[in-house]
């Protein structure tokens, strides 16, 4: 049982290694975005299952937190791409208008 | 407690991502590179809490990793909305 937990805490901890890496070598802030809430939020959820494993009498507490980080982490990464989106950053390598150019206008038209 | 080869492993490769975040958040060029990294600091940070009930065998730290993912929420809405702009 021991041996299950560590391979999910090690998981956990390569994933958000994974992530953070991806946040160094990623050229654009949408791909560095993308590649830090997914891996990140996969490497806490399999980490916070291994210690759940570890200590089953902390089994609450842990899927609190997890469903913290769940419900938060996609969230917050969506609501930060959208405001740098309406305060002008372009994606890298796509110039003139892509798909979300329509939020652009309607947002302008608000007072 | 005390830890395996692989637990210890892994407190040390959570080690290895903060780091690499912290670089993001020192070196990035603009202002959004180091807010993002600071998000991502955060999940790390909470991460690294469980971790750490973990290596002293002490429930406290869960309750720590709790408050503290939920006040990073509230800061990066808080960030958002200001780079968006003044609409609301």
């Amino acid at each position: 049982m021991r041996l299950v937990a560590d391979i999910f805490l090690l998981l956990g901890a390569v994933f958000c290694c994974l992530g953070a890496l991806g946040l160094v070598r990623m050229p654009d802030v949408y791909t560095r975005i993308q590649t830090a809430t997914k891996a990140a939020t996969l490497g806490a959820l399999a980490f916070l299952i291994g210690a759940g494993i570890l200590h089953p009498d902390w089994w609450t507490k842990l899927v609190v937190i997890a469903g913290l980080i769940l419900l938060t982490n996609p969230v917050g990464s969506s609501t930060i791409s959208r405001a740098l989106y309406i305060a002008g950053v372009r994606p890298w390598h796509v110039p003139g208008s892509d798909d979300c150019t329509p939020l652009l206008d309607s947002q302008q038209d608000k007072p | 407690m005390m830890l395996t080869l692989l637990e210890q492993i892994a407190l040390v490769l959570m080690t290895i991502a903060v780091l690499l975040s912290m670089t993001r958040l020192i070196l990035g060029p603009t202002a959004p590179d180091r807010i993002i990294s600071a998000d991502t600091l955060s999940v790390l940070a909470t991460v690294t809490l469980v971790g750490f009930a973990l290596l002293f065998d002490s429930a406290l730290y869960l309750d720590v990793a709790l408050i503290y993912s939920t006040l990073a929420f509230v800061g990066v809405v808080a960030l958002a909305r200001t780079i968006e702009g003044g609409r609301t």
